[in-house]
């Protein structure tokens, strides 16, 4: 897949089976989630909370990742500061070659995905192996995950059993959901009896205590997380919270706007290593807190909003691009809503700029963000970066996206519609010669593929009005 | 909600026909004024107007957009509610023109202005609290409320509430009401391909509720679905709600 979103999009839009299987789970993950939040005040309220809470986070930000800092290194867990996802990389493969591991567990994160962190490994010698049922199924397919929780919602049943049947021995094709997660389970067992550490995601790391908040459903984070003698967790600077009483909110709204579950199966709360006299746990616990552009984010008070964000996938459940065209399109790591706004912030305008675009800012994602970022403006907010430049932009690869012709034509737009008498004077004109401009000048060509265009009526409302008797002052 | 509610109802409204409708559907524009007139009102149409200045905004022109804005905010001088024929359009004013000049010396004058915007079918019902008195024959429609409208104005139900008064309509909604049609403004040329798969789904759904016609408070909208139907040949129709309110009560 090449190219720029726009042209990414066909692909996608013209594989049948892909538009049912988004359209049939992205519905399916609507209903559940209204119905956790049937409760209008109520959901006001928590997603007030929520919002509160991620906001006074991100407003203190670099006092709060010190203070985490300071907590964890007293809870024992080693922290690690990385500036760039390279660097990051960097500091894992040191861990693990210092334990001298030679294979790793992993529990679902994305910003192992942003790190690429299973191809840097293997180049390095060492096999990281997912446990998340849904990662497992898209490292099997050779594949990038296309949803942040649900990274295989992509594929229905049959072809999940068709990869089964291709990549596990002796379980041959079939359709029984209970056969294949059972398949999964035992090949997964034994890779986790035989890991040499573990590495996982943070949902929330609490700044007052030094503790890793993880949710999941499969009990494979937990797994990953104390089963191996080392564990490594990884985490974008943002994913914090200041006090433990900031979790029950953040806990609450992060299932219900994600799957519609009240909670999730398991929720870990991992303070520290194991210490002496404890039967189980880690020996060794590491977290890895990622900037990778994040600081230039915070820099700005109307963009660090985008560092609220909790990754519960519901904006991207509930985009109307996003359930046509799926993850894959956007190309990069955050598919959807989120990615849009993000993915231009941490990788520069110059090579993202497309993202902000692929909107029609219905705010459908804005209604349902459990933290109240204000996506659709952040998108306007984007698109004005990418067509101007300043001496200090505040987004990478500001006004690469700068166009002279469509400046122009803006330029020209503005004149008409702020002096009445040009514009008077234009809409004239356009309502009796416009319908002769032909179908294939540039954007009625693209209106008019799918669309008959609307006619210029002849004469405007401003002259009806006028010929109407309407009081015109 | 609205600022008039507690003051009760106003003698003389304002009219803000936005551009679309300007060019291509002025007679919704003239039904929404006539269905003003007749509960008394007086309508006054400030000729310096032309667009909110919303195309500009979503395409990152904020200067541009500031400026049409300003010729806006300047054609509506006196203290009277502005009334507007779409959601969209009254949620840029309503919305986003006090964001728009935050920290600028026009911030207080977008603020008061902001204040006085009123989408049609909510005025109608919030304000006005019209009654309507059916005239027509039995007709079934079905309703497109547009993304501002619904998730900025907060007009979700009172257009139905119009509809339901009509004793010989009945309203069918359909199930992916809350669903982006794929217009977009300059998305829906941006991006042909995903419009045309949005398009194509709502008007499926709009077919399935076995209507004759959709109706909508925003022409953007309108012009994108009806486009799409007529262009696949489909029987059914659209417009815009005003002009049908005023056909079924003359
Ligand atoms: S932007 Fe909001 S809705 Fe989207 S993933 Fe983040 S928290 Fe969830």
């Amino acid at each position: 897949m090449s190219g720029d979103f726009t042209q990414r999009a066909p692909g996608a839009l013209n594989d049948p089976t892909l538009r049912r299987n988004f359209r049939r789970a992205m519905d399916g993950l609507m209903t559940k989630r209204a119905a956790q939040f049937q409760d209008t005040a109520a959901w006001n309220a928590l997603r007030a909370r929520g919002a509160a809470v991620k906001a006074r986070v991100v407003s203190k930000l670099p006092e709060l990742l010190e203070q985490l800092e300071a907590n964890c290194t007293a809870n024992g867990i080693t922290v690690h500061w990385a500036e760039s996802t390279a660097e990051a990389n960097a500091i894992v493969l040191e861990i693990l070659q210092a334990a001298g591991a030679k294979k790793v567990i992993k529990g679902k994160s994305m910003v192992s995905e942003e790190m690429e962190l299973n191809h840097y490994l293997g180049d390095h010698g060492i096999k990281a192996v997912e446990s998340d049922l849904g990662e497992y199924i898209i490292q099997l397919a050779g594949e990038a995950p296309s949803h942040i929780v649900m990274p295989c919602i992509h594929k229905n049943k049959s072809e999940i059993a068709a990869l089964f049947a291709e990549h596990i021995d002796g379980l041959g094709y079939t359709e029984d959901v209970d056969t294949l997660t059972a398949a999964a389970r035992k090949a997964l067992r034994n890779e986790f009896a035989t890991a040499d550490a573990g590495i996982s995601g943070v949902n929330f790391a609490v700044a007052e205590t030094g503790t890793l908040v993880l949710v999941e459903n499969e009990g494979n984070g937990r797994l990953s997380t104390t089963l191996p003698p080392l564990h490594i967790a990884l985490m974008g600077i943002e994913k914090l919270a200041e006090t433990l009483e900031d979790i029950p909110p953040l806990l609450s709204l992060l299932p219900r706007s994600a799957t519609g579950q009240a909670i999730t199966t398991y929720v870990n709360m991992i303070s520290s290593p194991r210490k002496p006299g404890e039967k189980d746990g880690p020996e060794q616990v590491h977290l890895v807190l990622l900037d990778s552009g994040r600081s230039r984010v915070y820099a700005d008070e109307q963009l660090r909003d985008t560092l609220r964000c909790i990754r519960c996938g519901a904006c991207m459940n509930h985009c109307p691009v996003y359930s046509r065209v799926g993850g894959h399109t956007y190309k990069f790591v955050y598919p959807g809503p989120i990615g849009k706004i993000l993915t231009p912030q941490l990788e520069g305008l110059d090579c993202a700029g497309d993202q902000p675009h692929a909107s029609t800012l219905c705010n459908a994602c804005v209604e349902v963000c459990p933290v109240k970022i204000p996506i659709a403006d952040l998108l306007v907010r984007l698109r004005g970066e990418s067509v101007h430049s300043s001496d200090s932009p505040a987004v990478k690869g500001a006004g690469s996206r700068h166009n002279w012709r469509e400046a122009l034509v803006w330029r020209g737009w503005k004149f008409m519609y702020s002096h009445p008498l040009a514009y008077a004077a234009g809409a004239k004109v356009l309502s009796r010669l416009g319908n002769a401009i032909p179908d294939s000048a540039p954007m009625i060509r693209e209106w008019t593929s799918v669309r008959n265009r609307p006619k210029f009526a002849g004469k405007t409302l401003h002259e009806l009005v006028r010929e109407e008797g309407y009081d015109h002052e | 909600m609205t600022a008039h509610q507690s003051s009760g109802k106003p003698d003389t409204v304002y009219f803000f026909g936005t551009c679309i409708i300007d060019l291509f559907y002025p007679r919704a524009g003239l039904a929404g004024m006539e269905l003003l007139k007749r509960h008394g009102l007086r309508v006054v149409f400030p000729p310096g107007q032309s667009c909110c200045g919303q195309p500009a905004r979503n395409s990152g022109y904020l200067d541009e957009a500031r400026a049409v804005a300003l010729q806006q905010i300047d054609s509506f001088p006196q203290d009277w509610p502005i009334v507007v024929p779409s959601g969209s359009c009254a949620g840029m004013m309503k919305t986003h023109y006090p964001d728009l000049f935050e920290g600028r010396p026009e911030h207080a004058k977008a603020v008061a202005f902001s204040q006085r915007v009123h989408e049609l079918t909510d005025f109608l019902v919030t304000v006005l609290q019209v009654k309507l008195e059916d005239k027509g024959e039995p007709v079934k429609v079905t309703w497109h409320g547009s993304c501002h409208s619904m998730r900025e104005m907060g007009v979700v139900d009172q257009p139905k509430e119009l509809l339901r008064q009509l004793s010989n309509v009945t309203l069918i909604e359909n199930p992916r009401e809350k669903e982006c049609c794929g217009f977009g403004g300059t998305f829906a040329v941006r991006q042909p391909e995903i419009s045309a798969a949005m398009v194509g789904d709502k008007v499926a759904a709009l077919e399935e509720t076995g209507a004759s016609e959709v109706l909508s408070g925003d022409c953007g909208c309108l012009m994108n679905i009806t486009g799409a139907m007529d262009k696949a040949k489909k029987p059914m129709g659209g417009r815009h709600i005003a002009e049908f309110l005023l056909e079924r009560c003359k």
